[in-house]
Parts: C-alpha cells; sequence; structure tokens
C-alpha cells in the first residue's frame, strides 16, 4: 500500500499549494464506489458518511466540505485517486512553514478509519462527485 | 488623572515582589486602567469602569493602530495590559509578544515555542488558545503540547516549564490559565479523544504542583470527601463518580477542563465547569457519567471540592459544562445573593448560590432549546424529551432537529456582567443538529467521537446567532440582537453604558445597554472569535480586540451550517462563512478621535 517516496512528496507538495497535477488516467477504473437510487446509498457509502464522522469531520468540516483550516475534500477527491487517498489518510502528512501549520495525521493504526477507508472514500467521491447532496444520506434498504 | 493612576500601577505591577503575589493581582484586577487577567477580573465580569466612550460618542470610534500576528489560524482569547505592555497571543506555533503602548505595535519581545507539529493533530477544532495570564512578574502560558511555561514579564526569558500532560494520548492545552494567590491553574483538554479531565495548581515561583483534582475516578484522585462534597446540600457519598460509570470506563471519562476559572477570594473558592464525558456515543457509557458535564466549587488552597452540580447527567449531545462561571452579588426573588451566574451549552442558564451550590434559577436562554422541557428543581435534572434523547433513538438511529447543537447555544465565548445594570450580555449561538451515535473503539490518541452530526439553524429562521441581554434573577431574555452567525467573540460591557462584540463576518460593534440598538460597527480584517478588551494609556481609552477565524466556527466556514438535506441545485440556500471573510490574525486598537 506504500507509496514510493518521491510520489508522495510531490503529492504532499501539491495538496499543499492547493492544488494537484491531472490525474492518472488509470483512475477511470475507480469510478463509481458508491451506489444511489432514488437519492438513497448504499451500505457501504452510509457507513463511510458516520465515519467520516468520526474521524475526519472534526477538521475537513461538515459533508467534507472543508474548514478554516483544512482542505475542502470534495475538491480533493477530484485530483486525488483511491491509491492516494488511502496513502494520504494511512500515513498522514504535513505541512509545517513560518505561514501554515497543516497536519493530518497517520490513521493506519485507526482501526475505525482503516476498516472502513473504502467506505469513506465511497462517501466521499459522492459528494465529490456532486451526485450526493448535504447531511445524512438515505440508506437503501438491504 | 488618568495618567497618573496607569502609571503608578505599572510601576506596581511589575515591581511587586513574589511573596505579595496574591495582594499584588488582586488589587490589579480592580484598576480599569489595565487589563491583567483574560477574564477582566476574577469573577469574569469582563467589565470596565472607564467611561470616556459613552453610547453618546461610541459611533465616533475608529482604528488606532493595528498588528498582524503572522500566524493564520483561529485567535481565540483575547490581550492583557499591564503597565506599558500589552500581551498578546497565537495559535498554534503559541507564539507571545509584548507589544510597547508607548510607541504601538513595537515589539518589546517575542516568544516561539518549538512543539512537535504532531499536536495540531489531536487539537479539536482548530488549534486555538484563549490566552496567557499575569502573575509574579511572569507571563504564564498554557502550550498546545500540554506544557506550561513562564516567561519573564519584562524580558520572555523562559522561568520555568513544566508538563501538563502526554499530548500523545491527545492531552492538549487550549484554555488560558489563572494566577491566584501564588500558583497558577491551568484545565486540559482532548475531549474528542477519551483523556480524563483534570485542573492542576502550580507553584508560581517554580511550576513545582501544588494540587491536581481529576473530573472524573475515585475519590482521593478528583479530591472529594464523600461526607462534605455536597450537591444540591445533600452530601455526594463515597466515590460518587466510579458509582456512575460501567466497569473501568472513567479511565476514559472525559470531563475535559478547556473553559474559563473564576475565584472568590473571600470564600477561598474555585469556580469551573467539566466538558463532555468519554465517546458521543451514550449507549457505549451507560450512567450518570460523573462528574463530567459539571460546575466544581473547589478550595482553592487544597482543590478539595466544596460543592458540585451536574447540569446534563449521562451527556446525549456534547453539551459540555466548561463554560464561564461569572461571580455577580445580585438580588434572587428579592434576596441578595452571592450568586453564580452560568449560560451553558445546554441551553440553560444557571443562577446558583456560590457559597452552598443551592440551584436557584435555571431557565433557558434561547426559546430554540428543545432537548428538555425544564430543570427539576429539586434534583436538579433536566427533563429530557424523549424525541430528541440520542441515548433513547438508541445507536445508528439519527435523531434529528435537536436544539442547540453540539455546539452549544453558547460555546466558552464568554459573556460580560455590568454591575450598573446588573444584567448579564450573552453572544450566543442558533443552531440545531441531526445527531447519529454509532459504536467506536479507543485507540489512545485517536479521535473518540463516535457520532455524526449535521448543523442548520432552527427549521424556518435564517440567523444563526443572537447577542442578549439576560436576567438572571428572574431567568428572562431582556432584548436578543439577531446576527447572521453564530457570536464566537467575548463580550465586554463598560460604564459608557455600551456592550462590545465581534461577529464572525469580521465586524467589531458597539450597542446600547438598554435596548441592544446597534451604536457603532467596524469590519476588522477577519472574522472575530477573540475576547473584547478595554483600558487606558496616557489617560486616553481604548478597546482592543483580536481577529482571525477559525475555532470550531471555522468549521462552518465552509459548510455554512446550511441546508443540511436540501438536495442537490437547490442553488441560493448556501450561504457560507468563507464568502464574507478569510484567515489572518490581526490586533486592532479603537480609539476616539483627538
Amino acid at each position: 500500500m506504500r507509496f514510493a517516496p518521491q510520489l508522495v512528496a510531490v503529492m504532499g507538495c501539491a495538496l499543499a499549494m492547493g492544488f494537484v497535477a491531472p490525474r492518472p488516467a488509470s483512475a477511470q477504473a475507480e469510478e463509481k464506489p458508491y451506489q444511489i437510487e432514488n437519492g438513497k446509498v448504499d451500505r457501504g457509502t452510509y457507513n463511510g458518511y458516520r465515519r467520516y464522522g468520526n474521524a475526519c469531520e472534526r477538521c475537513h468540516g461538515q459533508d467534507g466540505s472543508g474548514s478554516s483550516f483544512a482542505p475542502d475534500l470534495t475538491q480533493s477527491l477530484k485530483r486525488l485517486s483511491h491509491e492516494q487517498f488511502a496513502e494520504t489518510v494511512i500515513n498522514g502528512r504535513q505541512n509545517v512553514t513560518s505561514s501554515q501549520q497543516s497536519v493530518m495525521p497517520p490513521f493506519g493504526q485507526v482501526e475505525d478509519v482503516v476498516l472502513y477507508l473504502d467506505d469513506i472514500y465511497a462517501y466521499l467521491k459522492a459528494r465529490s462527485d456532486g451526485v450526493l447532496g448535504h447531511g445524512r444520506p438515505q440508506r437503501m434498504a438491504n | 488623572m488618568f495618567r497618573k493612576i496607569a502609571v503608578s500601577a505599572a510601576a506596581l505591577g511589575l515591581c511587586i515582589s513574589s511573596a505579595s503575589a496574591n495582594e499584588e493581582l488582586l488589587r490589579l484586577q480592580r484598576d480599569p486602567n489595565q487589563w491583567v487577567m483574560p477574564t477582566g477580573n476574577y469573577a469574569n465580569h469582563r467589565y470596565s469602569e472607564l467611561n470616556q466612550i459613552t453610547r453618546e460618542n461610541v459611533s465616533q470610534l475608529r482604528p488606532s493602530w493595528s498588528f498582524s500576528t503572522g500566524v493564520l489560524r483561529g485567535h481565540e482569547g483575547g490581550p492583557l495590559v499591564i503597565g506599558d505592555l500589552m500581551y498578546i497571543h497565537t495559535p498554534f506555533p503559541n507564539k507571545v509578544f509584548a507589544l510597547d503602548l508607548k510607541e504601538p505595535g513595537r515589539i518589546v519581545w517575542r516568544y516561539e515555542p518549538t512543539q512537535d507539529p504532531s499536536v495540531i493533530a489531536v487539537m479539536c477544532c482548530d488549534t486555538v488558545n484563549r490566552g496567557v495570564a499575569y502573575g509574579d512578574g511572569k507571563i504564564i502560558l498554557a502550550q498546545a503540547d500540554a506544557k506550561v511555561v513562564a516567561l519573564d514579564a519584562k524580558t520572555g526569558k523562559v522561568a520555568w516549564t513544566v508538563s501538563n500532560g502526554d499530548a500523545g494520548k491527545g492531552e492538549t492545552m487550549t484554555a488560558a490559565p489563572m494566577v491566584f494567590g501564588d500558583k497558577v491553574l491551568v484545565g486540559i483538554s482532548g475531549g474528542e479523544f477519551g483523556v480524563r479531565g483534570h485542573i492542576t495548581a502550580y507553584n508560581l515561583k517554580d511550576g513545582s504542583m501544588a494540587w491536581r483534582a481529576y473530573s472524573v475516578g475515585p475519590d482521593n484522585e478528583i479530591l472529594f470527601d464523600g461526607e462534605k462534597t455536597t450537591s444540591l446540600g445533600k452530601p455526594v457519598g463515597a466515590n460518587s463518580s466510579l458509582q456512575s460509570w460501567e466497569g473501568d470506563q472513567w479511565k476514559i471519562g472525559g470531563g475535559a477542563t478547556w473553559g474559563w476559572f473564576s475565584y472568590d477570594p473571600e470564600l477561598n473558592l474555585i469556580y469551573y465547569g467539566s466538558g463532555n464525558p468519554g465517546t458521543w456515543n451514550p449507549v457505549q457509557r451507560p450512567g450518570d457519567n460523573k462528574w463530567s458535564m459539571t460546575i466544581f466549587a473547589r478550595d482553592a488552597t487544597t482543590g478539595q471540592a466544596k460543592w458540585v452540580y451536574q447540569m446534563t447527567p449521562h451527556d446525549e449531545w456534547d453539551y459540555d459544562g466548561v463554560n464561564e462561571m461569572i461571580l455577580s452579588d445580585i438580588e434572587v426573588r428579592g434576596r441578595p445573593v452571592k450568586a453564580l451566574v452560568h449560560f451553558d451549552r445546554n441551553g440553560f442558564a444557571y443562577t446558583m448560590d456560590r457559597e452552598t451550590g443551592e440551584l436557584l434559577v435555571a431557565e433557558k436562554f434561547d426559546p430554540a432549546v428543545n432537548w428538555a422541557t425544564k430543570v427539576d428543581m429539586e434534583t436538579g435534572r433536566p427533563q429530557v424529551v424523549s424525541q430528541y434523547s440520542t441515548r433513547q433513538n438508541g445507536e445508528d438511529t439519527n435523531t434529528e432537529n435537536v436544539c442547540p447543537a453540539a455546539l452549544g447555544t453558547k460555546d466558552q465565548q464568554p459573556a460580560a456582567f455590568s454591575p450598573r445594570s446588573k444584567v448579564f450580555y450573552v453572544p450566543t449561538n442558533h443552531v440545531c443538529m441531526d445527531y447519529e451515535p454509532f459504536r467506536v473503539s479507543y485507540t489512545a490518541g485517536q479521535p473518540y467521537v463516535g457520532a455524526t452530526l449535521s448543523m442548520y439553524p432552527p427549521k424556518g429562521e435564517q440567523h444563526m446567532g443572537n447577542f442578549i441581554a439576560w436576567d438572571a434573577s428572574a431567568g428572562k431574555i431582556l432584548w436578543s440582537k439577531e446576527e447572521r452567525f453564530s457570536v464566537w467573540s467575548g463580550a465586554l460591557a463598560t460604564a459608557g453604558d455600551i456592550v462590545f462584540y465581534g461577529t464572525l463576518e469580521g465586524h467589531l460593534k458597539a450597542v446600547d445597554t438598554r435596548d441592544g440598538k446597534e451604536l457603532f460597527s467596524y469590519r476588522t480584517p477577519s472574522g472575530i472569535i477573540g475576547n473584547v478588551n478595554t483600558y487606558t494609556h496616557n489617560g486616553k481609552q481604548y478597546i482592543a480586540v483580536l481577529s482571525g477565524v477559525g475555532g470550531w466556527a471555522g468549521i462552518g466556514m465552509a459548510a455554512g451550517l446550511q441546508g443540511d438535506s436540501e438536495g442537490l441545485g437547490a442553488a441560493g440556500a448556501y450561504r457560507s462563512l468563507s464568502n464574507y471573510t478569510q484567515l489572518g490574525g490581526v490586533l486592532t486598537v479603537f480609539a476616539l478621535p483627538n
């Protein structure tokens, strides 16, 4: 799961500056990790919403929309591949300079995050793709 | 006249020896020419006798000078003024500047600690810091990484450093310390990380620990005596905290102490509140979870608890009890009372007898509050409405339209009390929420939340804040002024019969104490979550405030706390704070034209 160090460095740097190089074409294959029918989401996406609330929301804000001190993930996920997303969550990243103090902790040892990484990704991807609105999603019947 | 007072007080402030540190601050807190503690005075009044700026002339107020802190994140707290120096602080990296008032903005000294940046990631809701304290010729800083540092007030040289917690476990510091006697009192933050809250008194002289009192745990660690410590007049009994938790859960039981402290030197009692218990999922922690969400009165010398009152037993909404305790001598139902007045996150304003801990008044200070109908005055327990009980509705169930939201009808932003009008002026939030608790596991140093929330204004309303005037005797709102966003700035009342506060858009405002009419508004460079103060220099009255949007209020920066489920394409419903302000720490000082 670990990325080559130079790629990680490039990504961290790009994120820090608020933009990211275009995503590799392979990301096409990762499209739509969620299911949405009649406004209702699958179990995994719904769980992702909740796990996001536990581990991510206090920095990245409601609905993944960012805060005064952490990036808007609905924008970040337009550019990050699933692999890049997973790498960042697992290893964390730091961008601390005299004018900026951004630190994302590594979640690699946190079971409530790692076990549901794909669910969190699915939720945020649905938000990022603009197919899921604000707040708590409706869940499909099992 | 003013000049003489200012100068002599300045000389006293910097020259008094440690032997009389006690008397020094007791005297200085009464000097309106200075602002020697974050709370204005020990009683947390945030009131000034200065009356050069009045309701008649405040409209002419204008910026006199300003100063950039060079730090972007949320700037809570406010400046201290001692003699000719002003002390300001910043969020992480917790810089401290001593500024020369004789040559406004010149830096006399600066201090910037070296802290492991990984602490940033374990700070809930931004890297805020609510200010430094002064005493015994030292400036005391409570750093993010849980170190307490004493700096020489004249030079900024480190006198001593002591570790008050382990940031690796999510123990951090955001609250302002309070100096009393020959000690300094500090709390601990980390309520979203399963820390076990405590307050600690360190000896000002060398930083050695005088006493520590936990919020939860066995009697000898929470400094309770089952026979002598009372709640609503009755002894609490042995191990009252342990009996209100299942098994060992108290060890990750929360009760963080990240709010304000007050002190009654005559009663020799310290007052403060504790935060949320453990996880936000109530199902995982049966019991009353004592003494989270509690008002404490402790002996200042020993730390022993005299009385306690748990406002929100078995919290189901994250209604931390840490807001300031305002000590005011007022009449309650015709009887003069040494009162403690507290505006809680849970939406109730409590008036108590601060000597005995008797509950006198408990009323809602926002009519939107709906999670409880009232507080039973016999038992002190809120009468919870089943529909809004996240415990009764259970795990994995979304409880909708609970008012207030987790950030409370009021958060830490302190209210002001005018002894002239006997009225309290309170910055408030007007926000409701959906709350869904779910099961989480505890890992040291990792978030331990267990609930997901959506926040929005009360149904059918558009504004998310009010600035209100409150009668703590009758438990009634006297007037209420709407604000677009939560009012997240500490208020200041003055003998000029005006009240100042800041808004999230960045306006410093002054309103009439009689009716809340807006008399002055000036747009500072960024949103205001700091607290307003006043002082004189060379006989002239100044008003000072830090801008720099962020904190928990900054969470709503992008989300707009609006239209939680309005679905897609509802253009126009999206009103975010980011459309009104951007980041940046700036001090702005105001004065009347010469």
